[in-house]
């Protein structure tokens, strides 16, 4: 199959809105969506407390985040995969080559990139706001709902940018959810299988999804970062 | 009528940082009522007195007592020379003040008040220098605060909203709010001030009322502060 043939077979399975295709699309933003949402209702508090808290070894647990925000999806898979492995602390679950524990290791490759992102633009909100706040009586915990609203379109770009990483990524779902078609098989899985197979309409056709997603997503960071920056002044 | 916080008492307050006291045992007593005005040179402790007796910081040694119990619900609100704008409309920095205590009925009046009604919904961020500050006083009389703390509040104003600025604490003052501010503008305190309190080099040198003060009777530094020598 030659390359332009390839192009217009993956549009032709984009405007028919193939079911396979569909099946597939859809799984990956549902696996990748709700680990975003996971990792922004675990980090973003986390991340908010991490900036106004003063204990012994903070900058050790701030290095130690930051240094996961480039952990290998591979390394990702492979953790999850040992917890729920039949034989693994959590393999009681069942959750293995299931999109369950596909959004598990999602989950762990989105949250340290939340978390370090919240820290860092709630401390220097932290910074500017502490005196006022301070004066309300409004410190320490009872500060954070007030820093993480005034961060929000700061926070916005770091939770798309955590969405980019997870949708991305091929590593951790293929190792946990197993590339089980009609069930576990998301685009980045499907895109490496139907190359290797020959299917190039497929996997030009999923891509091509892909690369408008990583778009969308820049378009709407650069919208939130306008839409700050009006706000800010 | 909740029990009055006033009158403050500050007793050899002392903020010292790595060794050097920028705060030098510094005594006072803050009646109910009046326009009391610190004044001093740059870096003579005057702000400092205040955000200590606002606790936002803590002494190194000394006392700053109220009378009744100033915690909880703050009796004793602060403006502060650059406020802190939050990044919401300009009726939300009041709400987010009062949030915890009173309506929004409250921050509307404040508002109308101090002539923002027409800002409402605009980003405060994008506020005038002059109507930031009033936005802030407007935030912190919402809070219904028993004393009022300015630093330097009309020091980065033009003399238009300088003129406003002064005009709503003669009003705030008349309305019973005590006054404790800040300023370097040597006239500025002689237009607001019943009382007036020279800080030099974190002492308090001279503590008099107004006409006093500015009858000349006070410190070697202060009379030549107000003849305009640059003393530092």
């Amino acid at each position: 199959m030659d390359i332009s043939a390839a192009f217009s077979s993956a549009l032709d399975l984009m405007l028919r809105m193939d079911p396979k295709f569909m099946q597939i699309v859809g799984l990956s933003l549902r696996v990748t969506l709700s680990a975003v949402v996971l990792a922004a209702l675990i980090g973003m508090p986390l991340g908010a407390w991490l900036a106004v808290a003063k204990f012994p070894g903070r900058s050790a647990i701030i290095v130690v985040v930051n240094g996961l925000m480039g952990l290998p999806p591979v390394v990702a898979g492979l953790i999850v995969f040992l917890l729920l492995s039949r034989s693994g602390p959590m393999g009681g679950l069942g959750w293995l080559f299931s999109p369950t524990a596909m959004i598990v290791a999602q989950t762990i490759l989105v949250l340290p990139i939340v978390i370090a992102l919240t820290r860092a633009t709630i401390e220097e909100l932290w910074g500017e706001y502490h005196e006022h706040l301070m004066s309300l009586g409004l410190t320490g915990w009872r500060a954070i709902p007030t820093l993480l609203w005034d961060g929000r379109f700061a926070l916005a770009t770091g939770l798309l940018a955590g969405f980019g990483r997870a949708s991305a990524e091929v590593g951790a779902v293929l190792i946990v959810g197993g590339n089980i078609a009609g069930y576990t098989r998301t685009m980045t899985t499907s895109i490496a299988l139907e190359t290797a197979k020959g299917d190039l309409a497929l996997a030009l056709g999923l891509g091509i999804v892909l690369i408008s997603l990583t778009l969308l997503i820049n378009a709407a960071a650069y919208a939130a970062s306008r839409i700050g920056a009006r706000f800010a002044g | 009528m909740t029990h009055s916080i006033l009158p403050l008492v500050v007793d050899n307050l002392t903020y010292a940082k790595e060794g050097r006291a920028l705060v030098d045992h510094v005594s006072f007593v803050l009646p109910k009522g009046g326009i009391t005005i610190a004044i001093g040179p740059n870096g003579a402790g005057k702000s400092l007195t205040l955000r200590l007796c606002h606790g936002l910081l803590q002494p190194t040694a000394g006392a700053v007592r109220w009378s009744g119990d100033a915690r909880g619900p703050r009796r004793h609100g602060m403006v502060f020379q650059h406020p802190v704008m939050l990044r919401r409309s300009v009726i939300a920095n009041v709400t987010h003040a009062i949030a915890a205590q009173k309506s929004h009925r409250r921050a509307e009046d404040a508002l109308e008040r101090f002539g923002l009604r027409d800002l409402a919904s605009r980003p405060a961020r994008l506020l005038s220098g002059g109507e930031q500050q009033r936005l802030a006083m407007a935030r912190a009389w919402a809070l219904e605060p028993e004393v009022l703390f300015l630093d330097e509040p009309t020091s980065h104003l033009d003399p238009g909203a300088t003129r406003q600025i002064e005009g709503m604490i003669t009003s705030l003052a008349k309305e019973g709010v005590t006054i404790l501010m800040t300023t370097h503008d040597l006239g500025q305190a002689r237009r607001l001030a019943d009382r007036v309190m020279f800080f030099h080099r974190g002492c308090l040198l001279d503590d008099a009322s107004a006409n006093v003060f500015f009858g000349a009777t006070g410190s070697a530094q202060s009379r030549a502060f107000m003849a305009g020598d640059l003393i530092w």
